[in-house]
């Protein structure tokens, strides 16, 4: 499920060194050029193969400069080699540039914001709970799974349709209890117990108001399982009756 | 109808900015019997089933960080989210 964090959009800090006088305006303009899609190839110290691929940049904002530094704040697709860009935009002003610090803000749903916590801090928590008896601070520093998948459209099933999904099943149209709006075919989507609890990626075979307006018919087609089957009880066993 | 669990998904489509209504088929109901709303799961169950937003120091590689992390839970599994561009 980390993987998923993995391909999301990425945001980062960065701090540029120019290797020579460029005006404020030029600079502007040729950082332009590098907003929207790039080509790209791995640098030689990399964990993928070393294609020349196309990249997204959504965004390269200048935050400040200080003569030759320059400090960036940058959006861009997932495996987008920042200090390659900084390199080039070094090449095309003519004088070369260099990256010296990067700082990434932003994975996906993971950013700066009260969640973000240092080693000092789940240490802590930790011990609270160990020697104290006390959970609180360790449910503050980690965040339920679920959080990872926040960006994704969602839907809710009955507890009856769990475990056959947990097994790898397909998500078929009676097992659907909610759904978000305007979910397209091929999709990606989260697949959620009435409680809230993740039970499966999959891609969506059907749209919403398919969905909404059928009583079969497969809906989802499930890519990865995440909740282990047996939390919820088979279908065809259950005669528990709902709350 | 059962509110908690939509309530929970709601707050994570406004963590992510997910703008999206959510529209109902069925009743949305859930027998307490089985799984645990996400904030209630029981510490040992929380901690496996969960993720931290950790702000890595420089000096450590992520899979020392990862390492570590295991041994101060006691975890035969974790992961990682990502490494960032080696410097020169």
């Amino acid at each position: 499920m980390l993987s998923l964090v993995v391909h999301t959009t990425k945001e980062y800090v960065c701090v540029m060194q120019l290797h020579g006088s460029v005006d404020d305006k030029k600079l502007k303009e040729v950082i332009g050029k590098f907003i929207g899609k790039i080509y790209q190839k791995p640098p030689l110290r990399s964990s993928v193969k070393r294609t020349l691929r196309i990249r997204k940049v959504h965004y390269i904002d200048i935050l400040e400069r200080e003569g030759k530094l320059v400090l960036l704040k940058i959006g861009c697709e997932a495996g987008t080699y920042v200090r390659k860009i900084i390199h080039d935009i070094g090449l095309l002003l003519g004088v070369g540039a260099h990256m010296r610090e990067l700082r990434r803000i932003k994975a996906g749903p993971f950013k700066e914001d009260e969640t973000l916590v240092r080693l000092q801090d789940i240490a802590e928590a930790l011990y609270r709970w160990k020697e104290e008896g006390k959970d609180d601070l360790l449910r503050k520093v980690i965040a339920p799974m679920e959080r990872a998948v926040c960006y994704l459209p969602k839907i809710i099933i009955r507890d009856t349709a769990v475990d056959a999904i947990a097994h790898g099943a397909h998500l078929a149209v009676p097992g659907i209890l909610a759904l978000h709006e305007n979910i397209g075919v091929g999709e990606r989507v989260a697949i959620f117990t009435a409680k809230g609890e993740l039970v499966a990626i999959g891609k969506a075979n059907m749209t919403t108001n398919q969905i909404m307006e059928a009583n079969k018919g497969i809906a989802v087609k499930v890519t990865r399982v995440i909740m282990p089957p047996g939390v919820y009880p088979k279908a065809w066993k259950s005669r528990e009756r709902s709350k | 109808m059962y509110n908690k669990g939509l309530e929970y998904l709601k707050e994570l489509d406004k963590l992510c900015d997910f703008q999206s209504k959510f529209v109902i088929k069925a009743d949305i109901e859930t027998n307490e019997k089985y799984g645990y709303f996400p904030y209630g799961r029981p510490i040992e169950d929380y901690i496996r089933q969960g993720v931290i937003n950790l702000d890595k120091p420089p000096g450590p590689t992520s899979h020392e960080v990862v390492a570590w992390i295991k041994k101060m839970f006691n975890l035969s599994k974790a992961g990682h989210g990502g490494t960032l561009e080696p410097p020169t």
